[in-house]
């Protein structure tokens, strides 16, 4: 019960507290380069959703029993950009291979993530949390659910975007990170929540 | 006319810190440039450090270009940045303890950062150690700027003051909205916009999409952009 609540809140609040786009400010290049329609979005964090849980399923056993015994805690950042770039090669590969079809759809985003910072920003966060092998899953998740939902709310908005009139200067980007900002300003409203429910 | 080797040193030199900033013109950089910028201090402390390894990781990447075969070149840049990162990390938590703590996390970041990849990309794998050392400088000083100009904006209106100095304290109400991040965003985009105004007075033409124009993945999405 008590690590289900432990669960719970690290996944909530990663989702809608600590959003990894909207507070953390990472993903912003997905997030602002492929946020242009709803279809190529959900795509794109459905990877980033997979990509990330694997990566910290793969590098957290790697810190925890092969880094830190050795006092070699300090490569952390070289080992995890590595691990996670052999990685998302694979699962390419792989999908390539067997699936084809989710390679189609999915496949042409993972090259993208390997420098994502979010997908590495997880892995790194996690450790320094000190969460338990669980509980960084779950923040993993809940960090990739997050993207999901910021990724799907912020191509809606840049669909009425596309058809309003905007002043030269502003046109693009400007506009584009305006929009961001207020889309972020409705998520400060979430600040506290997950421990007022949680309690 | 023809360039002399110091008119092109100089411009190499320059055209990082004005003519193509990294952040207000190749629109590179964005996760730190608004992660960090919550106060001046934490601004020039990140732009520093990634000055400190753009500059080992351009002058390393040149130095060893002709022996990095062309398929693993992208993990090899990788490598040689995540090490410089590495190096810079344990020298601030040694001597600039408060400055790496509120880092924290983007300090390892710099590894993703585009705009280091880019620079050996586009720079420091074509050109000779001593451009790339100039390159290196030129880009890291324009980020650090940039970053000045938004954590200025944003530690003055957010927070009343600069440099953690109380300025307009009492005077003006200082604005909570402007360290959060819908702040970072917003400070950005005006920026952004400002800058592209200028560019066209000059003739050239803002960045119409989202950055990853010099990003070495670049050729792997092209076209998949909203597709």
């Amino acid at each position: 019960m008590e690590l289900a609540r432990e669960l719970s809140i690290v996944l909530f609040s990663a989702i809608l507290v600590d959003n990894f786009v909207l507070t953390r400010f990472m993903g912003i290049c997905p997030f602002l380069g492929v946020s242009k329609k709803v279809g190529p979005a959900f795509g794109m964090s459905c990877a980033v959703i997979f990509v990330m849980v694997a990566a910290t399923a793969v590098t957290y056993p790697i810190y925890t029993y092969l880094l830190e015994p050795n006092g070699l805690a300090y490569l952390d950042t070289l080992t995890f950009i590595l691990v996670i770039a052999a990685f998302v090669q694979l699962v390419e590969l792989v999908l390539g291979r067997f699936l084809p079809s989710l390679h189609r759809t999915l496949g042409i985003y993972l090259p993208l993530i390997t420098t994502n910072c979010a997908v590495l920003g997880v892995t790194l966060l996690n450790i320094q949390e000190g969460y338990g092998y669980l509980t960084a899953l779950a923040h993993a998740l809940g960090a990739g659910l997050g993207f999901l939902l910021a990724m799907l709310l912020f191509a809606g908005v840049r669909i009425r975007l596309e058809n309003s009139r905007v002043l030269e200067a502003f046109q693009g980007l400007p506009i584009t990170l305006i929009s961001a900002s207020i889309v972020a300003l409705s998520f400060l409203g979430f600040g506290g929540v997950v421990d007022g429910i949680f309690r | 006319m023809e360039q002399t080797a110091g008119d092109k040193r100089l411009s190499v030199l320059l055209n990082g810190i004005l003519r193509e900033n990294p952040v207000m013109v190749l629109l590179l950089g964005t996760c730190p440039s608004l992660a960090v910028t919550t106060s001046v201090t934490n601004a020039i402390g990140m732009g520093l450090a990634t000055t400190f390894v753009l500059l080992g990781s351009n002058v390393v990447i040149s130095l060893i270009k002709k022996l990095i075969p062309s398929s693993v070149r992208i993990p090899c840049y990788i490598v040689v940045i995540a090490g410089f990162v590495t190096i810079i990390k344990q020298l601030m938590m040694a001597y600039l303890q408060p400055l790496y703590l509120a880092l924290g996390v983007y300090l390892d970041l710099i590894v993703v950062n585009c705009i280091l990849l880019g620079r050996a990309e586009a720079f420091a794998s074509r050109n000779t150690v001593g451009l790339s050392f100039l390159d290196g400088l030129g880009m890291g000083l324009g980020f650090t700027l940039s970053l000045f100009a938004i954590g200025s904006i944003r530690e003055l209106l957010g927070n009343g003051s600069w440099f953690g100095v109380e300025l307009t304290a009492g005077v003006i109400e200082p604005m909570g909205i402007f360290a959060a991040p819908a702040g970072g965003f917003f400070v950005y985009g005006i920026l952004i916009a400002l800058v592209g105004i200028l560019l066209r007075r000059d003739g050239r033409k803002p960045r119409k999409s989202f950055g990853c124009g010099d990003c070495p993945s670049a050729k792997d999405c092209k076209g998949k952009e909203g597709a």
